[in-house]
């Protein structure tokens, strides 16, 4: 089995951490995985915001680097379930290409649930909107998380209430989405974590940008990284 | 805010902006949308085939889609046979004309009061009837609770089932002794803000009106084909006296309101009441057929409007719009309309139905009309409950598209997206874009930047540190 990451251009750029945790599980796991280096980005952002002739190039282009791989392994809900849902529909075909965010790779396809992770610490899942309403990712992370040494696992009021990032709404629509955020942030808080937890980083960006200037104790993390956490780095 | 003309708006973001600062209006909203929200989700829980039935609902929407034609001519042969008559509105200005002569010519002599009572209508706030009207010397009485306080209130609907949601008790009491003397049976001087000594208040106000009124004027939730039926649904009673006491009644009617026959309209008495008012069923259905001697209206007139209806029907995206029975789950289960309320939508139909509905019944030509389509976050709330299965995402961004294509004011973001695309697709222009990102991240300042998406971002929020290293880097590093 061929597996491929794609790691996503946010997380290249901003959140490399998040892509070097998802090697690092996999890896872990016995998993052999590539990373097509001519990847770049799925399109998301320019198809969602009224621009589908400069997403289709994108979608092309992911076809080409991603060919040959029976799985290619994405930590972001939102990317993974873009190129599942609208590529075939930009690249008029029918079967979408063998695409797994984290969870659903680590479950569905290894069926682990239990991945040797340590994080000591008290922690509240957000099902962000598209992995949980797109691609269905259910229980899936919550079960992993429910069997991380250490780990608290605490209720999240409202939490399949929207966090108010949406892509390009959060600048074209700023005061509702700070708004929105700042009532997740908010409900975070209320839930007593010290993490708040999701397996998209676009949607903690914005989530973490308000905390931060709302001086909010509560710290953004994505699901990968607490997988990928062992006792000896948290000793070190 | 009074008047049902939206002419001129600020776009959907400025109006928001200003909601979003309503302390009141957000706590009203907030408490408001998610008790109807909780209800609704345990009503449909109780019905275990609610999935077929969604799709039932779906189904028989796009089959009679697709024949309108031949089941608006059924319609009208029916209405005609039972003694109605049916009259063709292409647009706001014929359907406001054929009411207006019609109450005209049904009202006697001149020295009668031109007065009609109204059933609460979608489609008349739709087309400004009641502003059409009163420019013909002809006042409409509004019977539903919550239109009544939005009419008295010199106010406009923010929502399609509770179009006073945005007031509470005590505003509405206010409402109620300030305003009531001016049109009839004033409020009792002791009117305390208790729901049912509001309702009480509203009832007597209200009761002179249907006693007295010639003319009623109605919407209808269905027409079945097969029969000519109209199908009122409605909780108060107010509909069912409008639609029996008067000689006269007047339905203004979407088209695509149609049903083909009654066992379709079972499916919908199902969807509708759980949907929208969280009932097993509804209070009052109030059902007729044409004119029936000694029952009810001698005189029924139908006006069939169209207003932008069968253009939307052309676009093979867009036309699911037209499912829309008018529940306002959406609205009710939408985090963007809970923070911006229902007037920033600019229109009669607000919430995330309103956002995909208006922008195809009166175009994109308006800062307000074109701003809708990214009235949305794309969390798919709305897509979840609506009873009939509309993809509202799927057609905003569908929406989003003709904008951009469309109108102006987008050339900007355009080449940006283009610039976006160049680079990602043009390996040595990603790798120096992501380069200079890196090399400059100390300089790049988190908050207070000065304009464009960046300053819309950091008003509220800061901005992420950029990482050393990007996670390619790190991978040439460790894996080559």
């Amino acid at each position: 089995m061929r597996i491929a990451l794609f790691v996503t251009c946010v997380n290249d750029v901003a959140f490399p951490s998040t892509g070097i945790a998802t090697v690092r599980v996999l890896e872990r796991l016995g998993v052999e995985v590539d990373f097509p280096e001519a990847q770049t980005c799925c399109g998301q952002m320019q198809y969602n915001t009224g621009y589908p002739a400069e997403a289709a190039p994108l979608a092309e282009k992911f076809a080409r680097d991603f060919r040959g791989y029976d799985a290619i392994v994405v930590p972001s809900g939102s990317c993974g379930a873009f190129v599942r849902d609208i590529h075939p529909r930009l690249l008029g075909v029918s079967e979408p290409p063998p695409v797994y965010e984290l969870t659903e790779f680590l479950l569905d396809v290894l069926q682990r649930e239990e991945v040797g992770a340590y994080f000591p610490h008290r922690v509240a899942y957000h099902p962000t909107c598209h992995s949980s309403r797109l691609l269905k990712l259910g229980d899936r992370p919550t079960r992993l998380l429910r069997h991380v040494e250490g780990l608290e696992l605490v209720e999240l009021p409202g939490a399949e209430e929207c966090c108010g990032f949406g892509g390009t709404f959060s600048v074209k629509n700023p005061d509702v989405s700070a708004a929105m955020g700042a009532d997740k942030v908010a409900h975070a808080v209320e839930s007593g974590a010290q993490y708040l937890v999701a397996a998209d980083n676009s949607c903690l960006m914005h989530i973490g940008g308000l905390a931060s200037r709302l001086k909010a104790g509560i710290r953004p993390v994505h699901i990968a990284e607490i997988l990928a956490s062992t006792r000896e780095e948290v000793a070190a | 805010m009074s008047g049902g003309t939206y002419l001129g708006m600020p776009s959907f973001p400025a109006a928001a902006r200003l909601a979003t600062q309503d302390k009141q209006l957000r706590a009203n909203l907030t408490r408001a949308t998610h008790t109807i929200r909780d209800k609704r989700a345990k009503a449909v829980a109780e019905l275990e085939d609610w999935a077929e039935l969604r799709e039932a609902g779906k189904r028989i929407k796009d089959h009679t889609l697709r024949h309108l034609d031949r089941y608006l001519l059924q319609l009208e042969e029916k209405v005609t046979e039972a003694g109605g008559h049916v009259h063709w509105a292409r647009d706001a200005a014929e359907a406001n004309q054929i009411v207006t002569d019609l109450v005209r010519a049904a009202g006697g002599g001149d020295d009668q009061p031109r007065e009609v009572v109204k059933v609460k209508s979608m489609a008349t706030q739709e087309i400004g009837l009641n502003e059409a009207l009163a420019e013909a010397g002809i006042t409409a009485y509004e019977t539903d609770l919550a239109e009544l306080i939005v009419q008295l209130g010199h106010d406009r609907p923010s929502h399609i089932l509770v179009p006073a949601i945005h007031r509470n008790r005590t505003e509405i009491r206010d409402i109620f002794r300030r305003e009531m003397a001016a049109w009839g049976r004033p409020a009792p001087d002791e009117l305390t803000d208790t729901p049912a000594d509001l309702a009480e208040a509203a009832r007597l106000h209200l009761r002179e009106k249907f006693l007295r009124a010639k003319v009623a004027v109605s919407g209808a939730n269905f027409m079945i084909a097969e029969t000519g039926t109209l199908v009122v649904l409605e909780s108060e009673g107010n509909g069912r006296m409008c639609l029996t006491l008067p000689e006269t009644l007047i339905s203004v009617v979407g088209i695509e309101k149609i049903l083909p026959s009654w066992q379709d309209l079972e499916v919908f008495l199902q969807l509708l009441p759980r949907s929208s008012t969280a009932e097993r069923m509804n209070p009052y259905t109030t059902m007729w057929t044409g004119t029936t001697q000694g029952d009810g209206p001698s005189d029924f007139h139908l006006v069939l409007l169209d207003n932008g209806r069968t253009d939307t029907l052309a676009d093979t995206v867009g036309r699911q719009a037209l499912r829309c029975i008018r529940c306002s789950a959406c609205l009710n289960v939408c985090p963007v309309y809970e923070r911006a309320g229902g007037h920033a939508y600019g229109s009669a139909y607000p919430g995330p139905i309103g956002a995909i509905l208006t922008p195809q019944l009166r175009g994109t030509a308006t800062e307000i009309d074109a701003s809708l389509p990214y009235a949305s976050t794309l969390c798919g709330a709305c897509y979840e409950v609506c009873p009939v299965a509309i993809d509202i995402p799927e057609v905003l961004v569908h929406l989003r598209a003709q904008v951009t294509e469309n109108e102006p004011g987008h050339r900007a973001e355009h080449a940006a997206m283009k610039a976006a695309t160049y680079a990602m697709t043009h390996p040595t222009a990603y790798r120096v874009a992501q380069a200079a990102a890196i090399s400059t991240r100390r300089l790049q300042p988190r908050k207070n930047l000065p304009i464009g998406p960046a300053k819309a971002w950091t008003e509220a929020r800061d901005l992420p540190e950029l990482p050393k290293q990007t996670f390619r880097q790190w991978w040439k590093e460790t894996h080559r």
